[in-house]
């Protein structure tokens, strides 16, 4: 007699097993917010597209899901820029240059900055929310001349927590790109605007009716800003968020991150405000 | 209809089992346990609940005896195949800290015997699929729910007596099993105790063959599909699924859902005996020095405060959003995802609710209260 043991499948590849990442280098970006470069542990280099996360794994501490701050145009190193807020985190931004984390990924949907081709884009970011943008931001910079008018809008707590200072200038200065500036708190010396980032919308430069528009931020602040934009004339359906939720896997299967019907880990995290507008307006969805 | 069934006797039924032993498989099936029909492993039909019943109703269950000798004279058990193919922890894997930081260990294939359920409903069955459609055909699958799921032999049974709680004849899923068994038997009492056999694949098919067995009579038959007509009209629950995933989406603001959380504990309680809430989180634990650490996956519930967290605090802080989420999406949103219901119309929510909570009078609730306005946004697919 044959016994079911023999003849069992052999386990197919599974997708919560995270393969191990090297640190290169760890750059400060603010008093609490790191960049991570990483490089694949004798594999290939991972590829991916803007507006995609990972889940990011500190040994014996957790995972977390992180999204892509790097370059997807060029190859280099993988890269995650980090705000040291819990745990993980804080495990992650505290590891040691040549130390081994996990990566899961990438996951998710994307930002498709090339449906903007041909019209204007505006991105709207609020804090850490820059971000997951910078790709998209990069992205548009490789192919700058197939759109019209570039604006990044972005809102931080205090002039300190600013993200890519040097690179913001280098963008508005060099890469034709209409940066405007506010933080919510500015003491000291600036100079520059204070309030909500939803406050810059209404006066920004660009084309409503021809705009993609590219959100992340706190939900909060994303809500407002997508009104602002369709109460502008940008369509419901050409704004898009980057939406934040609990994630335990990345892979759909765990359910943390259901919003009503969408699991934003595979159906996002990017999303259209016209599928997101009934479900961001229902308090604790 | 010429369904090739077979039938067996009470010995031919303990020989079953041993057959399955003897293949390599546990077979697990229902059996008394601290006053309830639990599954567990059975080595023969002496371990099974001959003579009970269970008379279950909205925080209620007591086994109580039957007038006859029937094995499967109860209804669902606690828990249905969940704990066996979908385990409340799974290791996920195991790494060791190496000199630059951590290196994980081969993936152990599962190694434990492959398992035979015996006595599952057709409840249990239908949440089998469920979960098949959750966690194995999508873009990414359960490696581990695949490997138990692909050794697994079930045999099936058709539910006789339905408890107070059960509803699975509004959800289209029983008391008859339609599909997803390898062998599925038929209880019957008169004139002697016997059962139905017919089979639903080839490997059960050879399992039957090592059984002696005779053709089933069309007596046999006709007591069989007489057990599946008494059944339906004995079901202790309605649930109306007309129309249901629009009346859960416009009651979203529905104040109903306080009166809900007036009485709902958010103890999980309902969450863990669902046979189809696949909600899971993950654990990291790591041994005393540091050097060794595991991931498990364990299961979770929406009705827990963490379970929505992120940075900065419970996305779902307020119990009412929680029920709101469980049975929106169990009833609305899981129509959306996976093109079925959540439910089952297994009752376990209503009966192991220690709040006497009742999904399908909150359900008729919510309909009553909701004037059905047509949304139509919301629908994929």
């Amino acid at each position: 007699m044959t016994s079911v043991l023999e003849g069992r499948p052999s386990a197919p590849p599974d997708p919560m097993r995270p393969v191990p990442y090297r640190v290169e280098r760890l750059r400060q970006e603010t008093r609490d917010t790191w960049t991570l470069e990483l490089e694949p542990v004798g594999g290939a280099p991972l590829r991916y597209r803007a507006g995609q996360f990972t889940m990011l794994d500190a040994f014996g501490v957790g995972e977390v899901p992180i999204s892509i701050s790097g370059d997807p145009t060029r190859p280099g190193p993988l890269e995650h820029t980090i705000r040291d807020v819990g745990a993980v985190t804080h495990a992650l931004v505290s590891a040691r240059e040549g130390e081994v984390l996990g990566v899961r990924g990438p996951f998710g949907t994307t930002w498709d900055v090339t449906d903007g081709q041909g019209g204007d884009v505006v991105l709207v970011a609020g804090g850490i929310g820059l971000a997951p943008l910078r790709p998209a931001l990069l992205e548009l910079l490789a192919h700058r001349d197939r759109y019209g008018r570039v604006v990044l809008l972005y809102g931080a707590r205090t002039p300190e927590d600013i993200l890519f200072g040097e690179e913001l200038r280098t963008w508005a200065r060099d890469l034709g790109v209409a940066v405007d500036v506010t933080v919510d708190n500015g003491q000291h010396a600036w100079r520059g605007k204070v309030g909500l980032v939803t406050q810059l919308v209404p006066r920004a430069g660009f084309d409503a009716r021809h705009t993609l528009a590219l959100v992340c931020g706190p939900e909060v602040m994303m809500r407002y800003v997508a009104q602002a934009l369709v109460d502008r004339g940008v369509p419901a359906d050409r704004v898009r968020l980057s939406m934040e939720r609990s994630m335990k896997c990345g892979i759909g299967l765990c359910g943390h991150c259901q919003l009503r019907e969408l699991f934003v880990c595979v159906d996002g995290p990017v999303l259209s405000y016209d599928r997101l507008a009934p479900l961001l307006t229902c308090r604790e969805l | 209809m010429d369904r090739h069934a077979q039938v067996i006797d009470v010995d031919g039924l303990q020989l079953l089992i041993e057959v399955l032993a003897s293949r390599g498989y546990t077979v697990m099936g229902p059996t008394v346990r601290d006053g309830a029909v639990v599954v567990a492993p059975v080595a023969g039909v002496a371990d099974l609940p001959r003579g009970l019943r269970d008379e279950q109703d909205a925080a209620h269950y007591r086994l109580v005896p039957r007038d006859d000798d029937a094995f499967f004279g109860h209804a669902a058990a606690v828990q249905g195949a969940k704990p066996v193919l979908f385990p409340a922890d799974q290791l996920l894997w195991r790494a060791r800290r190496s000199e630059d930081g951590f290196r994980l260990d081969a993936s152990d294939d599962d190694d434990a015997a492959p398992v035979a359920l015996l006595g599952a409903r057709s409840c249990d069955l239908a949440a089998v699929d469920i979960h098949d459609e959750v966690l194995l055909r999508r873009r990414f699958s359960d490696a581990h729910y695949a490997q138990r799921r692909a050794g697994t032999f079930v045999v099936a049974v058709t539910c006789g007596d339905p408890a107070g709680t059960c509803f699975c004849a509004s959800t289209g899923t029983g008391p008859r099993p339609g599909a997803g068994f390898d062998l599925l038997l038929t209880e019957l009492l008169e004139p002697v105790h016997r059962f139905l056999v017919e089979v639903g694949s080839v490997r059960g098919a050879e399992v039957l063959a090592e059984v002696p067995a005779a053709p089933a009579g069309p007596g046999d038959l006709a007591a069989a599909d007489d057990v599946v007509v008494r059944a339906t009209g004995r079901m202790g629950r309605v649930l109306e699924t007309e129309g249901l995933r629009d009346v859960l989406y416009a009651a979203a603001e529905s104040p109903h859902w306080d009166d809900v959380a007036s009485r709902c504990l958010a103890c999980t309680s309902c969450t863990l005996v669902c046979p189809t809430c696949f909600c899971t989180s993950v654990e990291d634990v790591a041994d005393l020095t540091g050097d060794v650490a595991e991931r498990h996956r364990v299961w979770d519930s929406c009705f827990s405060k963490d379970f929505a967290y992120i940075h900065g605090g419970s996305l779902r802080g307020e119990t009412r959003s929680r029920y709101r989420q469980w049975i929106t999406h169990k009833l609305a949103a899981w129509q959306d995802q996976f093109g079925m219901l959540g439910c089952v119309g297994c009752g376990r929510c209503i009966t192991w609710c220690p709040a006497a909570i009742d999904i399908t009078a909150e359900a008729a609730a919510l309909r009553a209260a909701t004037p059905l306005v047509t949304t139509g946004e919301g629908a994929r697919r």
